[in-house]
């Protein structure tokens, strides 16, 4: 059902302005080394504990490659649909700087491991198609500190070497809503397979931002600038703003758009030009001498290709069939790998209507709130299950399920506990009802003689009275048949 | 009696064997011998103090299980060894001190081999004369003023002036051979993947390779052993059996086909090449193998490739010598000065002149033109041999165009003396294994190589031949010590 | 080709060596030489032939996925020439 049509342009002083944007993402590789040498490739290790000789360039070493890595970049590639070349090369990307060593990268250039692609997106307005140009395998670079010191930069080569997958889009997006569903879903595939964490904030995934503007209607793609290293959805989708807005403002003022290279400001929210653009990068790639081509045997990405975990799509597609789930609710559910299993725990044994609305509304009400993934929520799938089960027998109403499911955020408790140990057991006894019912009307003389002659809204009013005595605890299904029949 | 430093390093290594002389004895000879050559200039790095220690050590221990169990061993100041300066023969590396030894030196002290010293080398191997390292000339054996060839000049001149028993060079476009031509002794440079490259400065990774430089063919064979093997750190290291080069070295090469190409025959080539090479061939034809005329039409393009190639990798290989991790520092207002700085104080002109060459010929827009053509002309010339190792075993030209020459008579023209290594450059860009071995003296008694070149991983074939020919030449390292 | 002075400045700028007047002027010379020299493959029709990809004949080998190195940065700052206990010290960057 689409809800409303695509409308992200920019509408300058001249013309009405569509955005044109590609977007080239490091994703950091899951490997315990890293991909042309054994140092380890953990998170937040002491500076330059994590680095061999290979890592920091010395003289005489060389780079043997980490066949994890190949396989971890191949299940990618399929998780994008995308064909894996079978011959593939290495080559040395020149460039000098203080967190690269060798002053070049071992990257790939014209051959690369992983081919076209695609991933689809499902957006408000319907189901958009990116296309992936390429994914390759190449090294990170170290990090420079240029903040502990007025005069120098400090080098750490922790991450120098670790496996990057850089995974290449066509200028398929058009808008900042787009970019922040494609990287959410890139992620999600990458998640689900195992093959990078994407956690953004430890640098798990990086984005280098493209950005070029377009009158709406022209064919020509205009000149494109690069935001880079861009490291939460965020920060993309505010460049990606500021920068299609200054370059409309740019080409209707009659100038023309530099294709450049430009950082984005996270303070002031604008992109500004990188100084150095005398030295536009000519990186002389050439095929690394000291390694071989890849080639790979159709028998390794055929066996890759069984490891493959059920991906979001498919599972997304089998939940809409088995589970009968609208595509609305099925998207959000298979969004992480960890909610659509958190998911198909919680319905092992309770109700799948009220499983998918008490985890989508209400659980992740509370896991948005305290800022929580669901893998660290405070109630388990399976005390879930347990609350939803007293739901379905009716023991507790849905009402009190809500005052159960605060008390079970504490220590993730047993929600059965809770009820027998609060006697917040649903009162469906009906004699104990129809007793209640008639105390409430015994009490309301004048309120039944108004209803009888007409004002069928005090209803409300008469089972209000009976939840109130029974202190909630009334099952209300009853309480409105009870009182129906009383009412007569 | 002859000297200890005279003998063959077979010899010094059967008669520690047999006890005749101890590991001590070696080494003080050797020792001294090095001291009393300082003019040569051989060395860049004496370990004499730890050599000493090394032979005392070996001789309370008594391990003779190894192939060169008690000898002390100089080797290129190439090979990275483990708490010994390193310097590439360069002014960037002068005061580098691996914590690491490379693979090949590590095989030769696991067969009972230890240290003696670093030797002099060009700059970063890019030489042809050993006139470009920045710890000064090397002077030949055979005349001050002449050079030992290069780049392993300094292992050659020290191997000929006997202040090693034998050493280990690197061979890029022929500075194994080349220099071993030059000073009478024995070079060779196996099939590329044959020796591991970890843990030696590289100067153009698709075409380096570690060598033995031996006084004669028996004592490579030997070498070339101990040296050899698969390495994993390496990835373009070949997982083949090491032959048994020793033991199966033998003179017998009756009926193999001995293939002569006729575009070796350069335009100008000096008469006693010439002569040397008809001696080669009737020293083999006595042997019993059989002479075959054969092709490689494009001899002419290795050079020209060659300078596309080996510049463009070393470029590249090069950039990571910047100052920050280790070797020479400059001072620079901000970073992008200190590299340029330090790249600018630390190396040569030569190693400037290459650097600039193959950084220009990858460089956007050149790219086609010249590294990617220098990579098709190499197929050709690969091909040129494959397509005759089907009607030869091995291949026989002249090592080097000439004897060798005096200091400072190319340093004016770097093409010219480019052209020194017409004949040995074709076998880096085929990698195939080649040998010179001493064959003959040119008018002025300066020795003149000849060269053999085999197919892939058969080095016994070219070591067998080569001693065919050295056992009928009858060459003698005749020079008089002017040096000490 | 002639490589002139102006094109010697840009690669040495790509190469990251300072050179002066005179070096610039000399390496000129010796760079067009040189070039000259290597123009001698444009004789050679190469459109039909394929580039050597890798003179081995052989695959590409590969390692496990395990950590067997690092965890030796005594060794690795060892040699450089400005540090501290635990980075590599450089001047800054002009960004």
């Amino acid at each position: 059902m689409n809800e409303r049509k695509f409308d992200y342009f920019i509408n300058g002083e001249k013309d009405k302005w569509e955005v044109i944007i590609g977007l080239e993402v490091h994703a950091q590789v899951s490997s315990k080394s890293k991909l042309f040498s054994s140092s380890s490739t953990q998170f937040g290790a002491k500076p330059n504990t994590q680095v061999s000789l290979v890592d920091s360039a010395f003289p005489g070493m060389l780079p043997v490659i980490n066949q994890f890595c190949i396989e971890q970049s191949i299940k990618t590639g399929l998780g994008l649909k995308a064909k894996i070349n079978l011959n593939s090369v290495f080559d040395r990307k020149n460039y000098f700087y203080a967190d690269l060593p060798q002053g070049y990268q071992i990257s790939q250039y014209q051959n690369p491991i992983v081919g076209e692609g695609e991933v689809v997106l499902d957006m408000p307005y319907g189901t958009k198609r990116v296309g992936i140009e390429r994914l390759h395998l190449e090294q990170d670079a170290g990090k420079s500190i240029h903040d502990m010191d007025p005069e120098n930069s400090f080098v750490d080569l922790n991450r120098s070497g670790v496996a990057l997958m850089e995974i290449v889009s066509k200028p398929d997006l058009r808008s900042p809503e787009e970019v922040n569903s494609y990287v959410k879903k890139l992620r999600s595939i990458m998640r689900y397979i195992g093959t990078c964490d994407g956690n953004m904030q430890e640098g798990s995934l990086r984005a280098d931002v493209n950005v070029s503007v377009r009158k709406v209607g022209d064919k020509k793609f205009g000149t494109r600038c690069e935001i880079k290293n861009v490291n939460s959805i965020r920060f993309m989708e505010m460049a990606i703003a500021f920068e299609a807005k200054r370059q409309v403002e740019l080409l209707e003022s009659g100038k023309k758009i530099d294709q450049e290279t430009r950082l984005y400001d996270t303070k002031k929210n604008t992109t500004r030009s990188m100084r150095s653009k005398e030295d536009a990068h000519d990186y002389r790639y050439f095929p690394d001498p000291d390694l071989l081509p890849l080639n790979l045997d159709k028998s390794l990405i055929d066996k890759l290709k069984k490891e493959l975990p059920e991906l979001p799509d498919q599972k997304k597609e089998r939940f809409i069939k088995e589970h009968n789930l609208s595509p609305y609710e099925a998207n959000i559910l298979v969004s992480e790998k960890e909610i659509s299993e958190y998911y198909e725990k919680v319905i092992k044994e309770s109700d799948k209507k009220l499983a998918t609305n008490w985890i989508i509304v209400e659980l992740f009400a509370v896991l948005n709130k305290k800022n929580l993934p669901i893998s660290e929520s405070p109630i388990s799938a399976k005390n879930l299950s347990s609350l939803i089960k007293m739901i379905s027998s009716g023991k507790i109403s849905g009402k009190i399920a809500k005052v159960v499911f605060e008390k079970m955020q504490n220590g993730d408790r047993d929600p059965n506990q809770i009820v027998e140990k609060e006697g917040l057991i649903q009162q469906s006894d009906p004699k104990e009802l129809e007793q209640i019912i008639l105390d409430v009307l015994s009490k309301n003389q004048d309120k039944v003689t108004q209803y009888k002659s007409g004002k069928v809204k005090l209803f409300g009013y008469f089972v209000g009275e009976a939840m109130k005595i029974s202190k909630g605890k009334a099952n209300p299904k009853l309480v409105n048949d009870i009182l129906k029949t009383k009412l007569k | 009696m002859s000297k200890i430093s005279e003998l063959s390093l077979t010899k010094i290594v059967n008669g520690i064997k047999k006890k005749e002389f101890t590991s001590l004895e070696v080494t003080n000879e050797f020792i001294e011998n090095s001291k009393k050559s300082r003019k040569l200039n051989s060395y860049i790095t004496e370990c004499f103090d730890e050599a000493t220690k090394s032979a005392k050590n070996f001789d309370q221990k008594k391990d003779f299980k190894g192939l060169l169990s008690g000898v002390p061993i100089a080797v290129k100041d190439l090979f990275c060894t483990k708490n010994v300066k390193t310097t590439a023969g360069s002014k960037i590396l002068h005061n580098f001190i691996p914590t690491y030894e490379s693979t090949v030196t590590n095989n030769l002290w696991s067969q009972g081999a230890f240290l003696l010293g670093k030797l002099n080398c060009d700059e970063f191997a890019m030489g042809s004369s050993n006139e470009t390292s920045f710890f000064g000339n090397v002077s030949n054996p055979y005349g001050k003023e002449l050079v030992p060839g290069g780049s392993s000049g300094g292992s050659a001149s020290a191997l000929a002036a006997e202040l090693t028993p034998a050493t280990i060079g690197t061979d890029t476009g022929g500075s194994i051979r080349q220099p071993a031509s030059f000073t009478g002794t024995v070079g060779l440079k196996p099939t590329y993947g044959r020796c591991s490259r970890w843990g030696i400065v590289a100067f153009a990774s698709s075409l380096d390779q570690a060598g033995p430089m031996t006084k004669n063919v028996e004592d490579c064979a030997l070498l070339l052993q101990a040296m050899s093997g698969y390495d994993y750190k390496d990835s373009t290291s070949i997982d083949t059996k090491v032959d048994n080069y020793s033991s199966n070295l033998t003179e017998k090469v009756k009926g193999l086909k001995i293939g002569i190409p006729k575009e070796y025959r350069v335009e100008n080539m000096p008469k006693e090449i010439d002569d040397l090479w008809k001696s080669g061939i009737d020293y083999l034809k006595d042997a019993g193998a059989i002479i075959k005329n054969i092709s490689l039409p494009h001899t002419i393009y290795a050079l020209p490739a060659y300078y596309i190639v080996a510049p463009a990798e070393a470029s590249s290989n090069l950039a990571r010598y910047d100052g920050v991790k280790y070797g020479h520092r400059a001072k620079g207002k901000n970073l992008n000065e200190m590299y340029e700085n330090t790249r600018s104080e630390g190396f040569g002109d030569e190693v400037k002149r290459r650097i600039l060459i193959g950084t220009y010929v990858l460089s956007s827009g050149y790219y086609d033109a010249y590294y990617l053509k220098a990579q098709k002309v190499r197929q050709l010339i690969k091909s040129d041999f494959d397509k005759s190792f089907n009607d030869v075993d091995a291949i026989l030209t002249p090592s080097t165009p000439s004897s060798a020459f005096k200091i400072g008579d190319k340093s004016d023209d770097p093409v010219s003396m480019y052209l020194n290594d017409i004949f040995t450059v074709p076998i880096n860009l085929s990698g195939l294994p080649a040998i010179s071995v001493p064959a003959g003296h040119d008018k002025n008694n300066l020795p003149l190589g000849l060269q053999l070149i085999g197919r892939p991983f058969d080095e016994q074939t070219i070591l067998n031949l080569s001693l065919a020919i050295e056992k009928r030449a009858n060459f003698n390292r005749n020079f008089k010590n002017w040096w000490s | 080709m002639s490589i002139d002075k102006n094109t010697v400045k840009h690669i040495s700028k790509l190469a990251r060596i300072s050179l002066d007047e005179k070096k610039t002027a000399s390496l000129s010379k010796d760079l067009t030489s040189i070039m000259k020299f290597i123009e001698k493959l444009n004789k050679l029709n190469t459109e039909k032939t394929k580039p050597l990809t890798s003179i081995i004949d052989a695959s590409l080998k590969t390692r496990k996925d395990e950590i067997k190195d690092g965890k030796i940065r005594d060794q690795i700052l060892k040699n450089s020439p400005e540090k501290n206990e635990e980075f590599f010290v450089v001047p800054k960057v002009i960004e």
